[in-house]
């Protein structure tokens, strides 16, 4: 039997400081900041005909630190799901099961409702927006805001950045409209 | 090699902290927990001391070059629709760019859909941003 404690998530205080070294880590390695959506825009500058677009006309190989970085975030999911327990699940606040209940989720278990994220969802209504329009609306949204929770949330704002704080508040009013509003109607 | 292994650091801790999980994610939205806030908030709190102490000793990286922490430009406009866009999409998918990659290393392949979407998107928003107001 594994102890009970092996099913808590890493704890806030510890998973966030360690997070937020992330920032000076990759400053002090070399001078780079803590970003991660800009990956997909130096994927598009390696296959789109250069200079044909100027927000793609740039040499991504210098950027290739990025590319390497979400290569390693990958392996480090594989890492975490080696460590990972039979019948693992997310344990979340009652007050939030009763809501995605009502959203018809009642499969608790893993990271995310398998419900909703599976193949044969992706065909109906409800999956493609959550999934294909969601992916969508966050690659278009980070670049057009300038940076995704990792480079306003944590990066801007460590730095200061008020446009930060202003795109993070973006983040959190569209979260929230979507959630309140949006996602009910999607999924229930 | 050293940016794999930062990278693989962070999507470890993203994983065991559950900040990967679409679960703890709409949790947020709903207020219903600290957890992520709390590793939102002190993430902030680390980063705001680290920066200020490489600013205030005038620190340099590892290969000798003075560290530099550009400000970034403020043109309102941009950061408030393009933020709301990237909430709207955040609040669908459950995860932002970062930890969609960790979800996939965990072997949730279902997520490789969103990400080709969200480079799907990035593409577009490339191409036609010069006809968005900024």
């Amino acid at each position: 039997m594994m102890p009970e404690f092996s099913l808590q998530p890493m704890p806030w205080y510890i998973a966030g400081p360690l997070i937020g070294l992330m920032v000076p880590l990759l400053l002090v390695l070399d001078n780079r900041q803590f970003g991660i959506s800009s990956a997909y825009r130096h994927m598009c500058a390696a296959i789109l005909p250069k200079d044909k677009f100027s927000f793609f006309s740039y040499d991504w190989k210098t950027q290739k630190w990025n590319l390497l970085f979400v290569i390693g975030i990958v392996l480090g999911g594989y890492l975490a799901s080696l460590t990972s327990v039979e019948g693992y699940s997310v344990v979340i606040s009652e007050q939030t099961k009763l809501a995605l209940g009502e959203w018809g989720i009642t499969d608790f278990s893993g990271l995310i409702p398998t419900e909703i994220f599976n193949f044969s969802f992706l065909t109906t209504p409800g999956g493609f927006i959550v999934m294909v329009l969601g992916g969508f609306l966050v690659g278009f949204g980070a670049h057009y805001g300038g940076g995704c929770t990792s480079g306003h949330a944590i990066s801007g704002l460590s730095n200061l950045q008020l446009p930060s704080l202003i795109a993070v508040t973006g983040f959190f009013a569209g979260g929230l409209l979507m959630t309140y509003f949006i996602l009910p109607l999607i999924l229930s | 090699m050293k940016y794999i292994l930062a990278g693989l650091f962070f999507g470890f801790v993203a994983v065991k902290s559950e900040v990967v999980s679409w679960f703890r994610i709409l949790e947020m939205f709903h207020f219903d927990s600290f957890h992520m806030y709390g590793i939102i908030g002190s993430a902030v709190v680390i980063g705001i001391i680290s920066i200020q102490i490489i600013k205030r000793f005038q620190m340099k990286d590892m290969k000798g070059e003075q560290i530099s922490v550009g400000n970034k430009e403020m043109t309102p406009k941009r950061y408030i629709i393009g933020g709301s866009i990237f909430g709207l999409g955040w609040a669908l998918v459950g995860a932002c760019p970062g930890p969609m990659y960790a979800l996939v290393g965990n072997g949730y392949w279902i997520i490789l859909v969103p990400m080709f979407f969200a480079f799907l998107g990035t593409m577009t928003y490339g191409m036609i941003r010069e006809k968005l107001p900024h």
